[in-house]
């Protein structure tokens, strides 16, 4: 049962750091509520300020002006053994941690409610056990962290959070690294983790496809623009997309609500047939600077056959010896 | 690692402990048979009162103090390694050791050329003396180092801090020896050797209720060591009061070598190698294991150095520190090859 609650809300929150030669701001007037069984990407160019945001809400920084409140209690008024049992963090510094095993490593996220001296107890036992069963990694128990992989390492310190039981999760680019079967995997799992723990999940990352696919929302975050927030969908339909990565070569697709990139195009070609392999032609051709077209002008005629393809009547049997005549033909 | 295979080796270090002490207790360059020693520990009057003399004013003690002393060493490098995060941290690294040299430098040295007094001829309060200087001298430079880990980011910057206070500490001692009377230098240099045997008769018994008071305290800290290993943000997030946490552990640390260092003088290595083999023979940086077996392994291998440095032909000559070091540098280099193949 999801019930959507709001749990995190921040107020004209100014972000950034106090250092020797003064105040230095990185985001300001930034507004906004964070909500339970709701997992929330924070996406935005290097430098932008994803991870001083992030360490303020976690209360690593203190925020220079506006309020954070976390289940209607200022962020501020918390102690840190109070904070333990809300907030749980992923963080990307990576553990240089020999000796200790997954499972000693799990049950580190049980130290704000073991007693003076750390010992588990039988509920303690049970909570570390669900929590590495929920992430998948029951064959992981035994081993060394040193010798997991990143994206194991990452599912490890996600059931660490998930150990400590806390309604909030801050992850900080959890998907660095990792390639990208494990950056769908990780996604993947803390979206269930929202949905069936009714968890908030919050990450910053620069998976932007993926994130425009899972997410639930989105906070875009820019030097110029300040935060902007909405479902991937609307964000899209507002032009916000466009206005925040507009890249030479990169062209955000409204159709499918994701990213492109723009082939320069110099040719055109007539194209004929139907189907995914008339589609998989034409993306070829794009990435070949060929602009598939109904009437081509540039006197290249494609058609898609049964068990082939015709380039001006002659048959060929696969899309690279199509693309070998074409490029022959330059 | 298995539970059973954990305790079984924890047993096997307090039998030896039990076995070098035994032995500490019958070897020496004066030959006292098995029966008479055991004689003697259950109170039993010897005839031969020059034997009792040597088992119960000299041999025990010195096997009691080399136990304590090695147990606290290693306790103490075993949380500086953890606080700094860094393997090389350890007492006589960190330029703690070179504090309490100081510290006895300037007492021992300073009061001859200064005050005309001979320390080194005072007897107790001459001992009493030199115990305060160093624990004051150590503390200040825990204090200082406490102080510059605070400000300074990256702990290799903070390792290179305590090696350059360590080498103040050294130049300062240098100027002040070339002051002095030659026999204050010769009480200094004698103290800068280290020994198990140095404390004598009531201050052996401090010693050691010392050192009873404050290893427990390490055990106080098993939990805030193990989120420590996690790095600064987790542990945090786990609700731990990072400074506060470095505080004690620091001060925990920083006292234990005080007191060590001030009754046996700079004792190198023990500190640094011992938490390094407890590490890996029980496969585990959880400090429910490792800090008991740093405990135990730590007066295990200071009595065998003691042993071996008052092996039948030496003459009881050999300093400890030369045993201590040839024994302590191999291990460590050991650790770092074995790790190399098995953890990068």
């Amino acid at each position: 049962m999801r019930h959507r609650e709001e749990t995190i809300r921040v107020l004209d929150l100014e972000t950034g750091y106090h250092s020797k030669k003064g105040i230095t701001v990185i985001t300001r007037g930034i507004s906004a509520s964070l909500y339970s069984g709701e997992l929330t990407c924070l996406i935005g160019p290097n430098g932008a300020g994803k991870s001083t945001l992030l360490k303020t809400l976690t209360a690593f920084l203190p925020p220079l002006k506006g309020e954070v409140f976390i289940e209607h209690k200022r962020l501020g008024e918390y102690s840190d053994a109070e904070l333990s049992k809300v907030i749980g963090v992923v963080l990307t510094e990576k553990l240089s941690l020999n000796n200790m095993s997954v499972e000693e490593l799990v049950e580190m996220g049980r130290s704000p409610y073991t007693g003076f001296w750390g010992r588990m107890d039988k509920n303690d036992r049970r909570i570390v056990a669900e929590s590495i069963a929920l992430v998948g990694i029951d064959n992981l128990r035994g081993r060394m962290i040193q010798t997991l992989s990143d994206g194991e390492r990452q599912k490890v310190m996600i059931a660490k959070a998930l150990a400590q039981e806390t309604p909030v999760i801050f992850l900080d680019e959890p998907t660095a690294f990792l390639d990208y079967p494990s950056k769908v995997e990780i996604m993947q799992l803390l979206q269930r983790l929202a949905r069936e723990k009714n968890k908030t999940v919050f990450l910053s990352t620069h998976d932007l496809e993926l994130a425009l696919q899972i997410a639930d929302k989105v906070w875009l975050i820019d030097k110029p623009h300040g935060v902007t927030i909405g479902t991937p969908e609307d964000l899209a339909l507002e032009g916000n997309m466009t206005r925040y990565f507009h890249r030479e070569g990169v062209v955000f697709d409204n159709e499918s609500g994701l990213f492109k990139i723009c082939h320069h195009i110099d040719r055109t070609a007539t194209l004929v047939g139907e189907g995914i392999r008339f589609n998989m032609v034409k993306k070829a051709l794009g990435r070949h600077g060929i602009n598939a077209d109904d009437a081509s002008s540039d006197g290249i005629m494609i058609e898609v056959v049964d068990n082939g393809y015709l380039l001006n009547g002659k048959k060929v049997h696969s899309i690279g010896m199509l693309l070998d005549m074409l490029n022959d033909t330059d | 690692m298995s539970r059973q295979i954990t305790m079984l080796l924890m047993l096997l270090l307090a039998l030896s402990i039990i076995a070098f002490i035994i032995l500490n207790l019958l070897l020496g360059t004066v030959r006292i048979p098995a029966g008479d020693v055991i004689d003697i520990l259950l109170g039993n009057h010897s005839d031969n009162r020059i034997w009792t003399n040597i088992v119960m004013k000299s041999r025990l003690p010195q096997s009691l103090t080399a136990a304590m002393a090695g147990a606290g060493l290693a306790v103490s490098g075993l949380l500086m390694q953890t606080v700094f995060r860094n393997p090389l941290a350890g007492p006589s690294v960190l330029g703690i050791s070179s504090g309490a040299s100081l510290g006895v430098a300037c007492v021992v040295l300073l009061s001859g050329s200064i005050g005309g007094v001979t320390l080194s001829r005072l007897g107790v309060i001459g001992e009493v003396s030199i115990t305060l200087s160093a624990i004051t001298g150590s503390l200040l430079i825990m204090a200082l180092i406490a102080f510059v880990a605070r400000k300074v980011r990256g702990n290799v910057t903070l390792l290179i801090m305590g090696v350059m206070i360590g080498y103040i500490a050294n130049a300062i001692i240098g100027v002040l020896k070339f002051f002095s009377a030659e026999e204050d230098i010769r009480a200094y240099v004698i103290w800068g050797l280290g020994s198990f045997s140095r404390v004598s008769g009531g201050q052996t018994t401090v010693f050691i209720v010392l050192m009873m008071i404050l290893l427990p305290t390490a055990f106080f800290l098993i939990k805030t060591l193990n989120l420590l290993l996690l790095g600064d943000s987790y542990a945090r997030n786990l609700g731990l009061n990072i400074k506060r946490a470095r505080l004690l552990v620091i001060g925990c640390s920083g006292v234990l070598v005080a007191v060590v260092t001030a009754y046996c003088g700079p004792i190198v290595f023990l500190g640094l190698a011992v938490p390094h083999i407890c590490r890996g023979l029980f496969h585990t940086s959880n400090h429910a294991v490792v800090l008991p077996a740093s405990l135990l392994g730590g007066a295990s291998l200071a009595l065998l150095c003691n042993l071996i440095a008052r092996l039948p032909g030496f003459e009881g000559a050999l300093p400890v520190n030369s045993v201590t070091a040839l024994v302590g540098a191999p291990v460590v280099m050991w650790v770092l090859f074995y790790k190399r193949k098995n953890e990068v």
